[in-house]
């Protein structure tokens, strides 16, 4: 048992954790639902939250790395995944949803890195998110239609 | 059509989108019981010992169950309606382990920590018997995958289990043989198509706890609440209504959670204890537990004149049920009833038998598609091959012998099809992929060949005089409308599609639709969300129990104005004469009706309708996939996928779009990646998202759909199904794709690199 | 299921080291393999408190620290303008953006596993190893010693004069590779490095002579192709027959050496 103390969300949060709990099934405790478990191998990107701004895959990160450092998930990003999940929504790309927060959570990520990413680097850099329903089509749609609302909205890039 | 036909956006997307706690594991109370299963490491094998007492002294257990534990009534875990098909060859844990992986003990405690702690501790001895782990072995095989005496199958589907067989059957039309001797040109070729995994988002998982009334209660990520009941009360050898069944949302399904697969550990747990208890199925148990695709080995024969002319077709299917018999007489029937009467414009005769056997490998079960997917993949390859062989556009072979509107389909149980677009599908889809100019084939240089490959595809609508669908309209204060159903969105959107049928018959907002779904006690009945039915035949009940409530609303309106319902017209927002007549009230606002419903009311606001059919009309679709082949590497990547589909009227064409999306990028898993083998001791070892590959986004290409819809007669909106008829083309599509650019055909799945190397090498020998 | 019963931020390398001659501790990296063993961990030490997330990048070498993520790897200007991208061609296919984020260096290159892409490219570069305690040693060397108790700190790849370019063969694009193979051109020679055989890579270089020089022709590049397929080692498992490794090796070989020609 230890004591973990974090900002969560923009909010400092202070928990009891053991040496091998891992940030999903705390951040879970603390109540960020949106974070979901999809594998147990890294490999469906649904676990994806943000230490200090860059998107990881908390079922393999240790909670007691993040001591001291800034945990996002997506209840602290509702703006954001309002706004974009409203392309993501008008193309009925959302299906079952479960894969929803970390996509959307690796998409806004990708925003932030590379505000106008062309296909390629669209379908690169979200590889590591799986989804089941949608075969991805929509997805992209949405990401598409999405930059170019933003571009229109700075008067065109 | 004002809300149906429109692209609307689902009821809840934006809870989805931002992330909300809405499935089961998010809504468990934080002190339920941990449940864990301990599975066989064997294959077949007698539980000779099994000792708990140790583990049981672990701090924090609560329970450990075994075989020695449960009640001795025999079941199935398949969701049908009752009497299942599917025999019933089940406990909840047996004394004999019929596959690697199959169930030994429940365990159950405070924290996961003593849950593992106490399955290390538990002690089992077993002795192991040889397995039959070759399922072309199966048959008459003299090791018994259910030698028991209490082994029950409910219908006559062929079954024996003293011969391993789960069931079998032979039938036709007309003279095969007679035909078969008299065409120009008859081929027999043989398809293996791999188990595969439904892979959903969300492993299985389901949360119990006792309600007040003593009930048990079961929130679970299901396709089949109604059946879930039926299942577990029958498992647990309890009353029906002690059990009450509910689903949240469910992180997708595709079939897999038609399968009671995790339903009656935790529901065992929390009535033996009394206490809530959450069992989650890991990704490793949801490959290995769970309930795949049915493995299949096909042998078709085509018989056809020199001008393309198929005369006849045959179909022997021999399908893996695996341990048990889930979804194993039921699967294996649409391996022939739905490709073969694609070519019924000049099909004299047919004939399909196949034999369902048993084998100590992890269970099937039902993965959209449900059989129709293994057999497309073998006649629309044999047909393809045909093409090859009589030198014919594949295309144009197909123009020439497809089923067209009104005609009798015998291999279709002699059903009309009412609705057909399938020629428009065909056309579109050429002419959008370039198919006169890419066909067959390009070289690109640097040992690279593109290559375009087609294939078709049809389903059914509901399972025909068997499914029931249910819906339950209800006005409320306001005039605002509460739909209740007992299908199951899984992600599909159904709540969404049925709420804009509705809206549609009352001439509302669909967002004056409120949607509920499903709870056994309060939903209507209904089968479920499976066999392709919800949107065809549920639709069909809301449409039909609106139709009621506008009558009834129209009852409240005249009795308000003083004159006869036949005199009144509703427009949606009111009740009103037909012709309005002076110094009267000439009109009542639904909101004043909704009110009036509410004071010394004598009519009806509620309405349920429950429908079946006679009929489950096909959709249509056609696939086209352009591929790219590395002669040099084997490696083959799929660029461009088109495709048209006719599902009558797209309710919604978004999510229509995106169903077909989504089935297509499954379908391209099957074709290239997914498969599932088998070691020695009958573990499998795909059995992970790290070994059991899924397509990302950098595998699927691009992938375009269109569609051409028909009017099917029999649903109130011209709608059919579109769930299932999405995943069938991309195997025999690709498959025909390479053969195009090397010379190969590959009649096992899936088609990887190194087959394809191996065959360009063994052809250029 | 994997236990810790302590975890450690360390403040030095000889607090690490000490922690580390525990047979049950270990020094955790990415997390990502040792999170899937089934495995009771004493004390789980954590390097991510000292500095060694960096890639410094000097005159003459690249330093890169043991914590130093493939993501930096993938994004690294300069390490990608000495390798003409090759690093990050490498790295790119790795699962995703979230796990390159937290897989490390160190961890691919301590573990020695069969299928890195990471260990694959380095050892086509000069590249040498530095342990707290046994000091410099080349990375050819280090990875055919067995994995001991000493620390990986960084690795150094010298700025050689080079060429050098990646490819790799895989099933589904974020898979595990069915082939890796790294090759490049220094010190006049062509070396290449074949890994996932499903072996762990190996280094084999052109010491006959079988190219020229610097810009191979085709058939200079197959013949040598052929050469390193036939000297290595090749074994089957899931992903692919040994037959089917051992004859695409000569393939990726050459496509890599005429793009590395290319680059130059």
């Amino acid at each position: 048992m230890m004591e973990l103390k974090f900002s969560l969300n923009g909010k400092k949060v202070s928990t009891i954790i053991e040496a091998d709990s891992l940030l999903i099934d705390v951040v879970r405790d603390l109540g960020c639902l949106s974070v979901k478990r999809g594998c147990e191998t890294s490999n469906c990107g649904l676990c994806t939250v943000f230490v200090n701004d860059k998107p990881v895959l908390s079922c393999s990160v240790l909670a007691a790395r993040v001591e001291g450092q800034n945990v996002t998930t997506l209840e602290g990003l509702q703006e954001e995944a309002a706004e974009f999940g409203a392309f993501l929504a008008d193309q009925g790309a959302e299906q079952c949803g479960f894969c929803n927060p970390g996509f959307m959570m690796n998409a806004i990520a990708m925003f932030r890195e590379n505000p106008h990413p062309e296909e390629e680097e669209i379908l690169s850099y979200l590889a590591g998110n799986l989804c089941r329903c949608s075969g991805y089509e929509g997805q992209l749609r949405s990401i598409q239609t999405y930059l170019a609302f933003k571009d229109s909205q700075k008067g065109g890039v | 059509m004002r809300v149906v036909n429109q692209p609307i956006r689902k009821k809840d997307a934006m809870s989805l989108v931002t992330g909300k706690p809405v499935y089961t594991g998010d809504m468990v109370d934080k002190n339920a019981l941990v449940v864990k299963l301990l599975h066989s490491p064997h294959a077949n094998a007698m539980i000779q010992e099994i000792e708990t007492s140790v583990a049981m002294k672990v701090p924090g257990i609560e329970a450990i169950f075994t075989y020695k534990d449960v009640p001795q009534k025999r079941f199935t875990m398949a969701g049908q309606t009752y009497p299942e098909p599917s025999p019933y060859d089940r406990l909840i844990m047996d004394q004999h382990i019929r596959y690697n992986g199959d169930i030994v003990a429940i365990v159950a405690g405070e924290n996961e920590k003593a849950v593992n702690k106490a399955m290390k501790l538990i002690k089992v001895k077993y002795d192991v018997l040889p397995a039959v782990l070759d399922f072309r072995t199966a048959k008459d095989n003299e090791t018994l995958v259910h030698p028991e005496e209490n082994w029950v199958a409910n219908c006559p589907v062929g079954a024996d289990n003293k011969r391993n067989l789960c069931a079998h059957e032979v039938s036709g039309h007309g003279d095969i043989d007679a035909v078969m001797a008299d065409c120009d040109i008859v081929m027999e070729r043989t398809y293996h198509t791999k188990a595969n995994s439904q892979a959903m988002m969300e492993t299985f998982r389901t949360y119990t706890y006792m309600d007040t009334y003593g009930r048990l209660n079961i929130l679970s990520a299901t396709q089949i609440v109604f059946h879930i009941r039926r299942i577990v009360a029958q498992a647990l050898d309890i009353p029906k209504s002690k059990v009450r069944v509910t689903k949240p949302r469910i992180g997708g399904g595709f079939g897999a959670k038609q399968t009671s697969v995790t339903e009656v550990y935790p529901a065992f747990v929390t009535w033996k204890t009394g206490k809530p208890a959450y069992l989650v199925y890991s990704r490793e148990e949801t490959q290995t537990c769970g309930c795949p695709r049915h493995e299949m080995e096909l042998t078709v024969k085509i018989g056809a004149m020199k001008d393309g002319r198929i005369r006849g077709l045959e179909v022997y299917t021999l399908s893996n049920t695996g341990a048990y018999g889930e979804h194993g007489p039921t699967t294996v029937g649409l391996s022939g009833h739905k490709p073969i009467p694609l070519y019924n414009k000049y099909q004299e005769a047919h004939r399909f038998s196949y034999d369902v056997v048993y084998t100590n490998v992890q269970a099937a079960g039902a993965y959209r598609g449900y059989g129709a997917t293994q057999g497309i993949f073998a006649v629309e390859t044999i047909v393809n091959e045909l093409a090859a062989e009589l030198k014919m556009d594949p295309v144009a072979l197909r123009e020439l012998n497809i089923v067209r509107e009104g005609q009798v389909m015998p291999a279709y149980y002699g059903e009309t099809c009412n609705s057909c677009a399938l020629d428009r599908c065909l056309a579109a889809t050429a002419e959008r992929i370039k198919w006169n100019e890419k066909y067959p084939c390009k070289d690109m240089g640097n040992g690279k060949i593109r290559s375009v490959g087609v294939a078709m595809s049809m389903q059914g609508s509901s399972i025909s005089n068997c499914d029931v669908g249910g819906a339950t309209i209800k006005l409320n204060d306001d005039g605002f409308y509460a739909l209740h159903i007992g299908a199951a969105d899984m992600g599909t959107g159904c709540d969404t599609v049925l709420a804009q049928m509705a809206a549609e018959v009352m001439e509302c907002d669909v967002d004056n639709i409120i949607v509920y779904g499903a709870d056994t006690d309060i939903s209507p009945y209904d089968s479920g969300s499976y066999a392709s039915s919800t949107t065809y035949l549920t639709g069909n009940a809301v449409a039909d129990a609106c139709t009621k409530l506008r009558e009834s609303l129209q009852k409240i309106g005249a009795s308000i104005m003083g004159c006869s319902v036949e005199e009144t017209g509703f427009d949606g927002k009111k009740v009103y004469r037909l012709e309005a007549v002076e110094g009267e009230k000439n009109e009542v606002s639904l909101v004043d009706i909704a009110t009036a419903s509410m004071v010394n009311n004598y009519y009806e606001t509620q309405f349920t309708s429950m429908v079946s059919s006679p009929v489950s009309p096909p959709p249509f679709m056609v696939g086209m996939a352009e591929v790219e082949i590395d002669t040099e590497t084997g490696d083959i990547k799929v660029l461009n996928y088109e495709a048209t589909v006719d599902c009558g009227t797209p309710i919604n064409p978004n999510l229509a779009r995106v169903q077909t999306e989504g089935g297509i990028g499954q379908g391209i898993g099957m074709a290239l990646y997914e498969d599932i083998t088998y070691g020695a001791d009958g573990a499998i070892a795909e059995n992970s998202f790290m070994q059991y590959k899924i397509p990302t986004r950098q595998d699927v290409g691009r992938i375009h759909v269109e569609f051409e819809a028909s009017y099917e007669p029999s649903q109130h909106f011209g709608a059919k199904s579109i769930g299932e008829v999405v995943i069938n083309t991309p195997s025999p599509a690709i498959a025909h794709a390479v053969y195009k650019a090397t010379g190969v055909w590959f009649r096992e799945l899936p088609i990887t690199p190194e087959k394809i190397l191996k065959g360009l090498q063994e052809k250029n020998k | 299921m994997l236990q810790i019963n302590r975890y450690v931020k360390v403040s030095s390398l000889e607090e690490a080291y000490e922690l580390n001659q525990k047979k049950n501790n270990v020094i955790i990296g990415g997390m990502h393999w040792l999170k899937m063993m089934d495995r009771m961990v004493g004390t789980a030490i954590d390097l991510s408190g000292l500095g060694l997330d960096e890639i410094i990048e000097t005159e003459d070498s690249f330093e890169i620290g043991c914590m130093v993520t493939l993501r930096q790897l993938e994004q690294h200007e300069g390490l990608n303008k000495y390798t003409a991208g090759a690093v990050a061609d490498a790295v790119k296919d790795i699962v995703g953006v979230q796990f390159r984020n937290t897989a490390t260096v160190g961890g691919s290159i301590f573990g020695r596993y069969g299928f890195s892409d990471v260990l694959t490219v380095f050892l086509a570069l000069d590249t040498t190893v530095v342990c707290h305690k046994a000091g410099e040693v080349s990375l050819q060397e280090y990875v055919k010693l067995p994995q001991d108790r000493d620390i990986l700190v960084k690795l150094i790849v010298k700025k050689v004069p080079m060429a050098v370019a990646y490819q790799a063969q895989r099933h589904a694009r974020t898979d595990f590779p069915i082939l890796t193979c790294a090759v490049s051109y220094w010190n006049g020679t062509w070396h290449a490095a074949v890994g996932a055989r499903p072996g762990r890579a190996e280094l084999v270089v052109d010491e006959n002579k079988l190219v020229s020089g610097e810009t191979a022709t085709a058939e200079e590049a197959k013949a040598f192709g052929k050469a390193v397929a036939k000297q290595l080692i090749y074994n089957s498992n899931m992903r692919g027959s040994a037959e089917y490794r051992q004859q695409i090796t000569p393939v990726l070989v050459k496509r890599a050496m005429l793009a590395a020609g290319k680059g130059r």
